[in-house]
């Protein structure tokens, strides 16, 4: 293959990467955002799929991809609260709570769901944002600028979340929930309220991360839609170390791999990889590499001592250490 | 909140723990199926005919209890191998992959690893080991990397399983596969667990019942965990480090190595499920065998309270729902009400911890 065929290879490779890393990474922002809290959430897969089904299926009925992806944060963030509910105010298990998330929402998407998984509804999609002037900039143009606008908007995301935690006042007072609930709730600080709150958060970005799936990256509605990508956006967190950026880098990364299976079947001078048995293990590649991620990601915070917000997974009580 | 003189406090119970009674395992089900209802109301279906429809398919007669027992023993092995993991607070949502890897490793010893001629005790016997071995070395994989590198198990135990899945589908459209189908060639009869109705010549009720050797298997399960966890020092240890691992590591408990075996052993009895399942109902290995048994194997865990003969009574009830759901469209009502059971039963344990008192009130208050 000649220089014009990599160039495009990789072109198309970082492009299509960015775009399936997108709904990744609006999980993985909210589940951090939720987790600097202090609340462990597992159900972000579940939470994924009732946005996707909802975004689909509102955008089906209404005509307009907008309304679907505001009532897919909307869904998405009720079945957050009732996470928000079981742990923050009547203190339930927080693991097995957010399991309960995930099996709820599969099921639930998949029942109300099913009448829209054969529809092939042309206006259930958010438009492409290219910016003209921009495009043509090579390599950079086609994978920033030709793009959905969801991933415009996950581009514009990643610094709002980076400033919100470390640069306001009501940042700072997310991370003192997550880290201290006591030291925060006796200066004053609503720590019931704000977790529940920013369990809400989580919810609203699971909801985008599950619409920009039907509404634009792999638009449609299928049940189980989401294969595992919300397992992938808990496992991102931790390697990213609870930070935004790290995350946004860890989430279109998986998007490139995620893509890899398919571009490399298209690449002439690469016939090892047009063997179909591979593709089985392509697929894995995934799954692996979020293993691999959390092996990195944990070894360092173990070396480091940082990372984990000190009072996540721990319900907060007045008065109790 | 007052009303005439008297008021009304929400507090919380001083004794911390203990499970009430009161709302056990079978109020968070009816009124999980009561909310259920109202969402299968609010999708349009009509809940009390869904409902009766699950009751009389499951319950209703010998083939379905037959069915029953049979979706209910997969579930009952896993479960079992969940509730030790979880009862050492090891989330192990793995079960699904350590079951495809016990059916993929008893299939291999079907096939071909050992011939076709061996004697059905010694065939079974070996694709049972074999199968729980795979399921064992899948399930220590996280163990290892939690004892060795504190690496979370809820996320490495749930990504193998999709490792796992592509593994067999791998398989079974490749190497294994019959004229390029997605399934294997059919197990000799020596690899087929028995069923009842083999023995239809000495009682013409038998005939046509599936239930097969697989229950008796996890039936004998359940007793092997239930006298490992209650009497054993293992046991013990498992039980002292999941209440409190301070107090393990303080008494010396060699915790990293008991969260290996944990997990190997909850891997064990998943992949002994999945070797059940191919040599006792479908006697093949094919993709998409499994409706997600080892997912419903962690909500029967928890219903259960993690006690070994409460899951084998509750795996019946979920075997029964799986039956009875089977061909209620549209598919996802089963997976639905398993969610609300645990959440249900999430938030009970939540509201047990609180008391509503009833007082005089104070004066001034």
């Amino acid at each position: 293959m000649n220089a014009a065929g990599w160039h495009t290879f990789v072109v198309g490779l970082l492009a299509a990467g960015v775009a399936r890393g997108t709904p990744i990474l609006f999980a993985t922002l909210g589940e951090l955002i939720t987790e600097r809290a202090g609340v462990l959430n597992l159900g972000v897969e579940g939470m994924m799929l009732v946005g996707a089904m909802t975004g689909y299926g509102v955008a089906d009925a209404t005509g307009s991809a907008w309304l679907g992806l505001l009532a897919a944060m909307g869904a998405a963030a009720a079945l957050s609260l009732v996470h928000a509910i079981a742990v923050v105010v009547l203190r339930a298990d927080q693991v097995v709570s957010g399991l309960a998330i995930t099996f709820l929402g599969t099921g639930l998407s998949a029942v109300i769901g099913a009448p829209l998984v054969d529809s092939k509804a042309a206006a259930a999609r958010l438009p492409s944002a290219s910016i003209p002037a921009l495009r043509g900039i090579p390599i950079v143009g086609p994978v920033l600028f030709d793009q959905n606008i969801v991933v415009i908007l996950g581009f514009l995301v990643v610094p709002v979340v980076w400033y919100y935690l470390y640069r306001t006042r009501a940042g700072l007072h997310l991370r003192a929930i997550g880290e201290h609930p006591a030291a925060a709730d006796s200066v004053g600080i609503g720590v019931v309220s704000q977790r529940i709150a920013y369990v809400a958060v989580g919810g609203v970005f699971a909801g985008m991360a599950g619409a920009s799936l039907s509404l634009a990256v792999t638009p449609g509605w299928v049940e189980g839609m989401t294969a595992g990508q919300g397992w992938i956006a808990v496992g991102l967190v931790i390697f990213a170390g609870w930070d935004p950026v790290r995350a946004a880098i860890g989430a279109w990364l998986f998007g490139a791999i995620r893509r890899l299976p398919l571009d490399l079947q298209g690449v002439p001078d690469l016939p090892l990889f047009r063997n179909p048995n591979l593709g089985y293990f392509l697929n894995m590649l995934p799954y692996l590499f979020t293993i691999v991620v959390l092996i990195v990601g944990s070894r360092e915070s173990f070396r480091r001592r940082l990372g984990a917000p000190a009072g996540l997974g721990l319900p907060f009580v007045r008065g109790r250490r | 909140m007052r009303a005439g003189g008297w008021q009304v406090r929400l507090e919380e119970r001083l004794e911390s723990g203990a499970r009430r009674s009161w709302m056990g395992p079978g109020v968070a089900i009816v009124a999980a199926f009561l909310l259920g209802a109202v969402l299968i109301a609010a999708a349009g279906l009509d809940p009390l005919q869904i409902y009766g429809h699950i009751l009389h398919t499951a319950f209703g007669s010998a083939w379905g209890w037959s069915d029953t027992l049979v979706k209910a023993t997969p579930i009952m092995l896993c479960g079992l191998g969940v509730a030790v993991a979880f009862r050492m607070r090891l989330w192990n949502i793995g079960a699904e992959g350590q079951l495809w890897m016990g059916a993929w490793a008893a299939s291999g010893v079907a096939l071909g690893w050992l011939p076709a001629s061996t004697p059905r005790p010694v065939m079974l016997a070996v694709m049972a080991l074999a199968a729980m071995a795979a399921g064992a070395a899948w399930g220590a994989i996280p163990g290892w990397l939690k004892a060795r590198m504190g690496v979370s198990e809820i996320i490495t135990t749930l990504m193998l399983n999709y490792v796992a899945f592509q593994w067999v589908c791998w398989f079974v459209f490749g190497p294994w596969s019959e004229r390029g189908f997605q399934l294997t060639p059919q197990f000799p009869s020596s690899a087929w667990l028995p069923r009842l109705s083999d023995a239809a010549h000495l009682s013409p009720s038998f005939s046509g019942l599936t239930v097969h050797a697989g229950i008796g298997i996890a039936l004998i399960a359940a007793v092997v965990v239930s006298l490992l966890m209650d009497r054993s020092r293992w046991g013990f240890e498992v039980r002292v480090t999941g209440d409190g691992p301070r107090a393990a590591q303080h008494a010396g408990m060699p915790i990293a190595r008991n969260t290996v075996l944990a997990l190997a052993l909850t891997g064990a009895l998943s992949g002994l499920a999945g070797m059940s399942e191919v040599a006792g109902v479908v006697h093949r290995l094919q993709d998409r065998f499994s409706p997600g048994f080892g997912f419903t194997a962690i909500i029967v865990a928890w219903l259960a309270g993690l006690r070994p003969w409460a899951v084998v009574v509750v795996s019946v009830l979920f075997g029964g729902l799986l039956v009875g759901g089977k061909e209620i469209q549209p598919a996802g009502i089963p997976q639905m009400l398993q969610g609300l059971v645990l959440l249900v039963i999430v938030g009970a344990e939540g509201i047990a911890r609180y008391r509503l008192r009833v007082s005089r009130a104070e004066a001034g208050a």
